[in-house]
């Protein structure tokens, strides 16, 4: 049985009086124990909006309409909030964008690690403290033990998302959320703070959704992959495949427009116009006004998620045997 | 520099100082070093990028050119005249032949001006010589050379998405027609497929245009395909300052390298090792010595005590500030394998 499985998953907004408008038109994605799944697309894709509806977070007005969130065998959309937080923050454990957000400025850091601890567990004062100078070390921050009473603006950008990852270990997750964990800090930092996610997960057997716009990022950390599009996921497969070659138009658009991929002072490939917003999208594949592979059969409907790809015309056509097999 | 002669732009010296608000308890003045003795020099019509991470001084040092802070010492020449100690009357036809691109086109756009008077106020500020027909005629050109839509003209900021507020920053930019343009991060904020629309708007503007940039920016995979030369800075200094082909493929300062090091890349591989971490020192107390020093893999007693100098290295046209430049990469290899065996 898979970790994590998600069916058709929607979540939609109210908009004028009777109206809604989806965010998330549904997605689907299974995980594996141990599984790094890496999660692209632009801001407004729904990337985040999946995160939060995974964990059933989504903040009125706006509400999770269809599909299905099993995680170990339990749907996690019709479980109380009793019941799911014995799951969140627990099992599932999340880091977010910009740890100073994450982390209580007024809270010294051992209090804000053992509160969570204690949430999970009945431990004593001493275990739990511990604990998470355990887990700091593990983290590699310097000097953990006196750490624990510091403020978290006493600490810079890469100490900060590291406590936060080590909160995030605490109850010892089968799977964590990330969401773009290293948007908000420099390269070399980001680096870091990759390569000991990466450690973590593979040291750990955990299981990882990783959040980004960055394709490197994702061909660094992750064995799968998934690229959104107005709220709908366009391409899933295998990242190295995926990266190497691509079959979605915007994937090989978006691939095609790094400057890593292009000649040093050549013109970048770019993909034109801009995605649209999910309040007023176009008719068929949300992508077909910037396709240069449009037709009318794209602009009349939606193409389904086949060989992970939703398009009518891929760029690399499916090996013979496999579209045998599935007609 | 040596080898530019008669350059657009240049500092010689350049220091930037903030003082910070005393402790209550306290009697030391804490003063920050934004920037420390900065000396470059930008030849015209290339591509001059500024390159490293938070707190390094990349913005101050733009804006320093820019004459929107003031230097607490050294100088500031644009084409060969020192505008740093400039009064305001003097300045102005000065600021129409230098503009700046800012990073957030959310931020630096007023969201109450449509784009008429966003793109006019510029000429009519800095050029009062120019009759309103001529404003008029200069923003519709800049606005067909932007890629923008003359039907934008009566249009407010808000209704137009990300990419396209760049193009209208862009164009407000150029729209005094000046020779050389301060970028600063101006595509760290868009969504990565417009950032690729907008990197070819401002490589073919400056074809036509003959424009020299200064091209601020964290992210050096843009660097390489971008820029013609780049000045690496940390803490308020340029730590290697060479052609792009030498940064990429010889790099001399070990915080260059690693900077090349943390680049995620396509082929993925390189972020398997976990990485000690690694902080900017502080640039309130900076200590005597290379401020690299305390994160380098090779540095010795000399780093931690004489700030290296900015010095040509051999005869491969780099410039680099640190004592052990000429073998660094080797330095490190060798690190690095002890440390595997070992």
């Amino acid at each position: 049985m898979a970790l994590l499985e998600v069916r058709d998953l929607r979540v939609a907004f109210p908009r004028g009086k009777k109206g809604e408008v989806e965010a998330l038109r549904g997605v689907d994605l299974t995980l594996e124990k141990g599984q790094r799944l890496g999660v692209v697309g632009e801001s407004g894709a729904g990337k985040s909006m999946l995160a939060f509806a995974i964990l059933n977070l989504i903040a009125e007005p706006g509400r999770v309409t269809q599909g299905s969130v099993t995680f170990d065998g339990e749907n996690l959309l019709t479980m109380s909030e009793r019941q799911i937080r014995r799951i969140r923050g627990n099992r599932i454990s999340m880091i977010f964008q910009d740890p100073m957000v994450t982390l209580n400025p007024v809270l010294s850091i051992g209090t804000q690690m053992i509160e969570t601890l204690k949430a999970h567990r009945r431990i004593t004062d001493r275990e739990a403290h511990k604990l998470c100078v355990d887990k700091l070390k593990l983290v590699a921050i310097p000097s953990a033990e006196s750490r624990m009473d510091a403020y978290p603006h006493e600490l810079s950008g890469g100490l900060r998302q590291r406590v936060v990852i080590a909160i995030a270990l605490l109850t010892d997750p089968e799977l964590i959320i990330a969401d773009e964990p290293t948007t908000a800090l420099d390269v070399t930092i980001q680096a870091e703070i990759m390569s000991l996610i990466l450690t973590l997960c593979r040291e750990n057997n955990v299981a990882l959704i990783l959040i980004t716009h960055d394709l490197g990022v994702v061909a660094e950390v992750t064995e799968r992959l998934m690229i959104m599009y107005a709220g709908k996921c366009v391409e899933t497969g295998r990242t190295r495949d995926i990266i190497d070659r691509p079959k979605h138009p915007y994937a090989v658009g978006l691939l095609k427009a790094l400057p890593q991929n292009s000649t040093r002072g050549a013109k970048l490939y770019q993909i034109p116009g801009s995605m649209p917003p999910i309040t007023n999208l176009p008719s068929g594949c949300p992508y077909h006004p910037r396709c240069e592979r449009a037709t009318d059969e794209c602009r009349a409907a939606m193409p389904p998620l086949e060989h992970g790809v939703a398009c009518f015309h891929p760029m690399h056509e499916t090996p013979a045997e496999e579209t045998e097999a599935t007609t | 520099m040596s080898d530019v002669t008669d350059p657009i732009v240049e500092t010689r010296g350049l220091e930037m100082r903030f003082s910070l608000p005393t402790h209550f308890l306290s009697r030391e003045k804490p003063v920050l070093h934004a920037l420390s003795g900065v000396d470059v020099k930008i030849r015209k019509g290339e591509t001059f990028c500024v390159v490293g991470e938070s707190g390094c001084g990349k913005t101050t040092l733009g804006r320093a050119i820019m004459g929107l802070l003031t230097p607490s010492s050294g100088e500031v020449y644009f084409r060969g005249r020192r505008i740093d100690t400039m009064d305001e009357a003097e300045r102005k036809p000065v600021r129409a032949d230098m503009q700046m691109v800012f990073q957030n086109p959310y931020a630096s756009l007023n969201p109450r001006r449509n784009v008429f008077q966003t793109l006019a106020e510029p000429i009519r500020h800095l050029m009062p010589e120019k009759s309103e027909a001529d404003v008029r005629a200069q923003v519709e050109d800049v606005l067909d050379a932007t890629g923008c839509d003359q039907s934008w003209q009566r249009k407010l900021p808000h209704e137009f998405s990300g990419g396209q507020r760049q193009r209208i920053a862009i164009a407000r930019a150029l729209v005094t027609n000046p020779a050389f343009v301060v970028a600063d991060e101006p595509i760290s904020a868009l969504d990565v497929s417009i950032q690729a629309q907008i990197l070819n708007l401002l490589n073919d503007l400056q074809d036509e245009r003959d424009l020299t940039y200064m091209f601020i920016t964290h992210d050096l995979s843009v660097v390489e395909h971008f820029g013609d030369r780049v000045a690496v800075m940390y803490l308020g200094q340029v730590m290697e300052l060479a052609p792009t082909g030498n940064i990429f493929d010889d790099p001399k300062h070990p915080y260059t390298q690693l900077l090349l090091a943390a680049i995620p890349k396509l082929t993925g591989g390189s972020f398997d090792a976990p990485r000690t971490p690694g902080e900017l020192p502080d640039p309130v107390n900076p200590s005597p010595g290379c401020p690299f020093a305390p994160r380098c893999a090779i540095a010795q007693d000399i780093c931690r005590a004489e700030r290296p100098r900015l010095r040509p290295i051999e005869d491969s046209g780099t410039m680099a500030a640190c004592h052990f430049a000429e073998n660094s990469r080797e330095l490190i290899m060798d690190k690095e394998n002890a440390g595997v065996s070992g």
